[in-house]
């Protein structure tokens, strides 16, 4: 290497010697990063996170997180002379008297839309590929732990407006907290300061929207980030690439280009947005007034499974003797909890309900192809089915007067395709990934289809087949078995201890089902179709 | 009676004066009439409506009645089991059915579109429509261009009424919305400031009625003026995404959004570093 200029070397050997940065740089700085696509979904929401913080403190110049009743006097023509909170005349301000105020305020929302959503690819991507095991289920329920705090940051920003929408959702929120038995009406007015709306909310929600929740999630990306670097990139299985190394590109300099290209790409596409897409006119939906609701009122787009859930309820209750011991709201507290308690629930325990499953406590740095893992892929299938379903259902009003569909249709089309879609998902995705593994069994053991049809001396047609190359393959060997946990009776036909009781056989029954390989693969034995022209002379075609 | 049977004869013959019954009968009916067309005011404007078409728009109306609108409401709009009587729903709820192509209905469905007028309905046809019409019963009248001038109307306080009586099923713009059974909300985008005013007059369809004792004219004309102005607004945010809350937004968010970044990802990372020597 040549010497680095002197300007470089003074500062850098200065900051050596009194930092001792010198070896952590080198040891960090060429610290190898896979190179694959999906590898950057997560940086997505990375970006945005920071962009969000960017954007935030330029908003916080100009909100007011009071709930003052003042007349509007701003630009906005149509809504002059009306009484709104100080919140909403501010965010209005913001949009129409700040320079620059709509433009940051539309990437700062769509940014946290695109924040969830990156998390949310990002943690498909993590869950399909199974890239959650040992020794990264501690980062998996770091993720999770983002993911949650993430909802409930946007809820919060959502409601700071105070516009006639965000209203909605704070009134759904409180609808929410109301249905919980007995401790409801406490912390309702623990937490609204009395009666609803009162005067606190918006203030609290401001603190909570801005110092609080982000200041934790700064702490759990920065943990995240930490672990990540520590543990070292999953990758996925191919040429070259085994459990003790990681193949790819040094942090310094090609992974830190693509990182700050993609940072840059993350900002294009919300400075675009944020320009050419109109998101949350707030000045359209008024001030908010408890008594006002409109059509088409939602949530943002990660809040719309539970609106959804709430939409398909049936509305039940249970009146304990005769209201007089208060109700409980089912037709709320089912929707309010129970999809939102069986996706986060289950997204946090199933590394360790796979681990008890399949006994396998080995470390894992080369993640599966979703095809070698059926159930756990058909699982996930299930999963986003569920929650797509009750997502899609979230917006059944707009689906009805846009498609021209029934609205009690789609309830009940909803009601069914809750319970039923994800079966189906589930056997679909199953048969799929049988499929797909038996077009890999094939190409391994036969070669890839050359497309050429030969006729043999006796008479037969066969098929010539043309070996895949060393990369297909290796990637396609990367397959590795399931562990199924020991549960066969020893001699005497007696099963061990932990098989004996009915959790144990269901466990060994799931473990056989989620772990035997139903097509494994064969060493290549069809050495008489290999190639074209084989066992004869070479033709030219 | 005794002894003053003189002035008892006078009265009496007084009081059984034949033109006497006449008098009380008339002034009765002059009361009766008077305090209606009083208490009433509806009753008078229509009245003034029949008078100001002409006796021959009525018999025009009449015949294009029958010829478009009888096979549903009646040879006498006495209202059949396919379509409502229409005596007593007014000039203004002909005027807003014809003129926006919702009657003659094309099918009986769950509630009757927007559509392209047919060849005939010209604005004389409908002036000959609705006084008939309005010849059957009286009913709400059209309103005056003074009336629906979205000019001469507040928007802020338009926009307020609009916000507590319209917009939880026509949207926060008027872009409509979902009801039950196949009915729905039309968008506001198209209609003419008259049929918004008629519309709230008559209650057409799923609508129900706000009559001039709920929303009076003048704020009837104030939520004109706001539904006009936010509908030709340019939108400042860019694109307006159709303008119906979040739904869009998420859409764009994934397909826009989420597609393009993931298109950059593959992009950044199929471009394999350069092997250098």
């Amino acid at each position: 290497m040549d010497t680095p200029p002197k300007a470089i070397a003074g500062v850098s050997t200065f900051l050596d010697d009194r930092l001792g940065a010198g070896s952590f740089l080198k040891r960090n700085l060429r610290k190898m990063f896979p190179d694959h696509w999906s590898f950057l979904l997560g940086e997505i929401a990375l970006y945005s996170f920071i962009i969000l913080l960017l954007t935030g403190t330029f908003l916080t110049f100009w909100f007011r997180p009071t709930m003052g009743e003042v007349m509007y006097n701003g630009s906005y023509e149509p809504l002059k002379g009306v009484m709104m909170s100080e919140a909403y005349a501010s965010a209005l301000n913001i949009s129409f008297d700040v320079r620059g105020g709509l433009l940051i305020r539309q990437i700062h929302h769509w940014a946290a839309l695109l924040f969830i959503a990156g998390m949310v690819v990002h943690m498909l991507r993590v869950f399909f590929t199974g890239a959650y095991r040992k020794p990264r289920e501690l980062n998996w329920l770091i993720g999770i732990g983002l993911l949650s705090l993430a909802l409930f940051e946007g809820l919060t920003g959502y409601s700071l407006p105070d516009d006639l929408l965000s209203g909605a959702g704070l009134r759904i929120t409180q609808g929410v907290i109301l249905s919980i038995p007995l401790i409801g009406t406490y912390i309702q007015f623990f937490l609204f300061g009395g009666e609803y709306p009162g005067e606190d909310i918006i203030s609290r929600f401001f603190t909570l929207h801005i110092l609080l929740i982000p200041g934790i999630l700064l702490a759990l990306i920065t943990a995240h980030m930490i672990l990540m670097w520590v543990q070292k990139h999953t990758q996925m299985p191919g040429k070259g690439r085994t459990e003790k190394n990681v193949v790819g590109a040094p942090f310094y300099p090609a992974f830190m280009a693509k990182a700050g290209a993609y940072f840059l790409f993350t900002f294009a596409v919300l400075a675009g947005l944020g320009t050419f897409a109109q998101i949350n006119p707030i000045w359209l939906f008024g001030p908010y007034t408890p008594a006002d609701i409109s059509a088409g009122s939602q949530p943002d787009w990660y809040m719309g499974f539970l609106e959804g859930s709430l939409r398909l309820m049936p509305a039940w209750e249970i009146n304990l003797f005769g209201t007089s011991g208060g109700t409980i709201p089912l037709s709320v507290l089912i929707p309010a909890l129970l999809p939102l308690g069986i996706i986060m629930t289950g997204l946090a325990l199933y590394p360790f309900l796979e681990q008890w499953v399949t006994g396998d406590r080995r470390e894992h740095h080369i993640v599966d192809r979703p095809r070698n893992n059926p159930h756990r892929t058909s699982i996930g299938m299930a999963a986003i089915t569920f929650y797509g379903v009750l997502w899609l259902l979230g917006a059944n009003d707009e689906i009805s007067a846009n498609f021209h569909i029934g609205l009690y249709e789609t309830t009940i089309f909803g009601r069914i395709a809750v319970f039923l879609g994800p079966l189906i998902a589930y056997i679909v995705t199953y048969r799929i990934c049988i499929g797909l593994q038996r077009k890999d069994a094939e190409i391994v053991s036969h070669g890839v289809e050359s497309g050429v049809i030969k006729r043999m001396p006796n008479g037969e047609y066969i098929e010539v087949h043309t070996p895949t190359s060393d990369d297909i393959l290796a990637h396609m060997r990367g397959k590795k078995e399931i562990p199924v946990i020991e549960s066969g009776a020893d001699k005497e036909g007696v099963p061990p201890k932990g098989a004996r009781s009915l959790l144990g056989r269901l466990r060994a029954k799931m473990s056989k089902a989620y772990g035997t390989d139903h097509i494994p693969l064969e060493e290549a034995h069809g050495e008489e179709h290999a190639a074209v022209g084989a066992g004869e002379r070479k033709e030219v075609h | 009676m005794i002894g003053t049977g003189r002035s008892v004869n006078s009265i009496t013959a007084r009081r059984r004066h034949p033109l006497a019954r006449f008098a009380v009968v008339a002034l009765a009916l002059g009361l009766l009439g008077g305090g209606y067309a009083l208490a009433a005011p509806t009753g008078s404007t229509a009245d003034a409506a029949v008078a100001s078409g002409k006796a021959d728009d009525v018999a025009q109306g009449k015949s294009l009645f029958v010829a478009h609108c009888a096979s549903c409401h009646g040879l006498n709009a006495e209202g059949t089991k396919s379509g409502p009587t229409l005596v007593g729903v007014g000039a203004a709820a002909v005027d807003f059915q014809v003129s926006s192509g919702r009657m003659p209905a094309a099918d009986p469905g769950a509630q009757a579109p927007r559509k392209p007028l047919d060849e005939w309905v010209t604005p004389q046809a409908i002036d000959q429509l609705a006084a008939y019409v309005q010849s059957l019963g009286g009913g709400p009248t059209r309103p005056t261009a003074e009336q629906v001038d979205p000019a001469k109307g507040d928007p802020a306080k338009g926009g307020e009424l609009f916000r507590a009586n319209c917009i939880q099923c026509h949207n926060f713009v008027g872009a409509g919305g979902a009801l039950t059974y196949g009915k729905y909300a039309p968008p506001l985008h198209e209609s003419s400031p008259t049929q918004i005013y008629e519309a709230m007059a008559t209650g057409p369809q799923a609508m129900p009625v706000f009559n001039d004792s709920v929303i009076t004219p003048e704020q009837k004309r104030d939520m004109i003026a706001y539904i006009t102005s936010v509908r030709s607004q340019v939108d400042p945010g860019g694109a307006s995404l159709g303008r119906i809350g979040p739904v869009t937004e998420g859409l764009v968010a994934w397909i826009a959004g989420i597609s393009l970044l993931v298109l950059a990802a593959i992009w950044i990372t199929a471009k394999k570093r350069q092997a250098h020597s």
